[in-house]
């Protein structure tokens, strides 16, 4: 026996080891972004104010549950992320981590993050962060994702509470302002995803959930595109009548209102065989400007309460 | 004979170890922030003391 092989031998059980890149990955760094983003935007235009070192660390640790909710949809979803492609690269499905250290790493990173989230900001934005950890894995991820085609809704609804979560740390409660900004994510969650839907591949059916292209067509989805887009103008252009919104958000909204209406209708007007003719060109487009649309409209809420801190914005 | 101590598993662990170090020395110093904020943010402690035991205070007794 050489050297080398005697090496190999003695290594080869650990060569599937999990770095700590893994245990990160467990926690979907990219929702996180989108999470840490909104939740900021929710906290920084509330009317109350907090100090700055209190407002980071509740933020970090909306992000930390918010990963924590990754980590157990991972754990629950192993079955399902080892059929699709898009998945199958994940730590668990991979062989790096193993399920149970999944569960158990969203299971500690949950209470740790509701617990000090509590304690830094208060006992309802703690509670509040608990019930969405609760709705994403339990609601979402256990009961409705493999049962209904409107899976990507609930799904929606759990990552548009950040928001809300943020403005509950500066104020202690929920507002009208709190609840519309929510309706911003939750009602621009289904055509984003639905956009995407239709010009990718998905292998959702291999693993048994239901989409919407699958269960009910793709020209149903194509309808479903554009009715969230008008509901979802109605909620945006709404905020802009409340104390977070004014004249430099009510004119980005129009301009990207008027926009993404007018993608959705081109969803809608055109079937398959014309949006292949041109590689789904409509599509990725409508999906390109609806992640531009999310971020320039919490970055306009942004920007009318720095305004107002000047002594300006607003109406 | 070439005996490799160092193993791409040795580094990897030492990620892991070095990475949940890290976040551990952060939750220590973030629950100490935390402290120090919400200390300061609570006042002068013993003025608070003597209101709530119904001693006089510093304003009370000028």
């Amino acid at each position: 026996m050489s050297d080398m092989s005697a090496d190999k031998s003695i290594t080869s059980g650990f060569e599937n080891e999990a770095g700590f890149s893994d245990y990160y990955a467990l926690l979907k760094p990219r929702v996180m972004s989108l999470v840490v983003f909104t939740a900021f935007v929710g906290l920084m235009v509330a009317p109350v104010p907090v100090h700055p070192f209190l407002a980071f660390v509740s933020i970090l640790f909306i992000a930390l549950g918010g990963g924590a909710s990754g980590a157990l949809n991972m754990w629950y979803d192993h079955d399902i992320d080892a059929k699709m492609k898009r998945t199958m690269n994940r730590p668990i499905p991979a062989g790096k981590v193993t399920k149970e250290e999944a569960f158990g790493l969203g299971c500690a990173l949950s209470g740790i993050s509701c617990i000090l989230l509590a304690l830094t900001a208060n006992i309802f934005a703690g509670l509040f962060l608990a019930f969405t950890i609760f709705f994403y894995v339990v609601i979402y991820t256990m009961w409705l994702k493999r049962l209904t085609p409107q899976n990507i809704v609930i799904g929606g609804a759990a990552g548009a509470f950040p928001p809300m979560i943020g403005w509950a740390v500066a104020t202690g409660g929920v507002s009208i302002e709190s609840v519309l900004m929510f309706m911003i994510t939750f009602m621009w969650t289904p055509p984003h995803f639905w956009s995407l839907a239709l010009f990718t591949k998905t292998d959702y059916a291999d693993a048994d959930v239901p989409m919407l292209t699958v269960t009910h067509g793709r020209e149903a989805t194509r309808k479903h595109i554009f009715a969230y887009t008008l509901p979802l103008a109605v909620v945006t252009l709404g905020i802009a009548a409340t104390s977070i919104g004014g004249w430099s958000y009510l004119i980005v909204s129009i301009i990207l209102n008027a926009l993404f209406i007018r993608g959705g209708w081109q969803i809608l007007r055109r079937d398959d065989a014309a949006a292949e003719a041109d590689d789904y060109k409509a599509e990725r487009s409508y999906f390109k400007l609806s992640l531009l649309y999310l971020f320039l409209h919490f970055s306009a809420l942004l920007l009318e309460a720095a305004l107002k801190s000047f002594g300006w914005g607003g109406f | 004979m070439d005996l490799k101590v160092e193993h791409e598993m040795h580094k990897r662990r030492f990620s892991r170890n070095a990475g949940l170090g890290f976040v551990l020395v952060g939750l220590v110093v973030l629950v100490f922030g935390i402290t120090i904020v919400k200390v300061r943010m609570i006042g002068n402690v013993p003025e608070a003391y003597n209101a709530a035991a119904g001693l006089p205070t510093a304003e009370a007794g000028e």
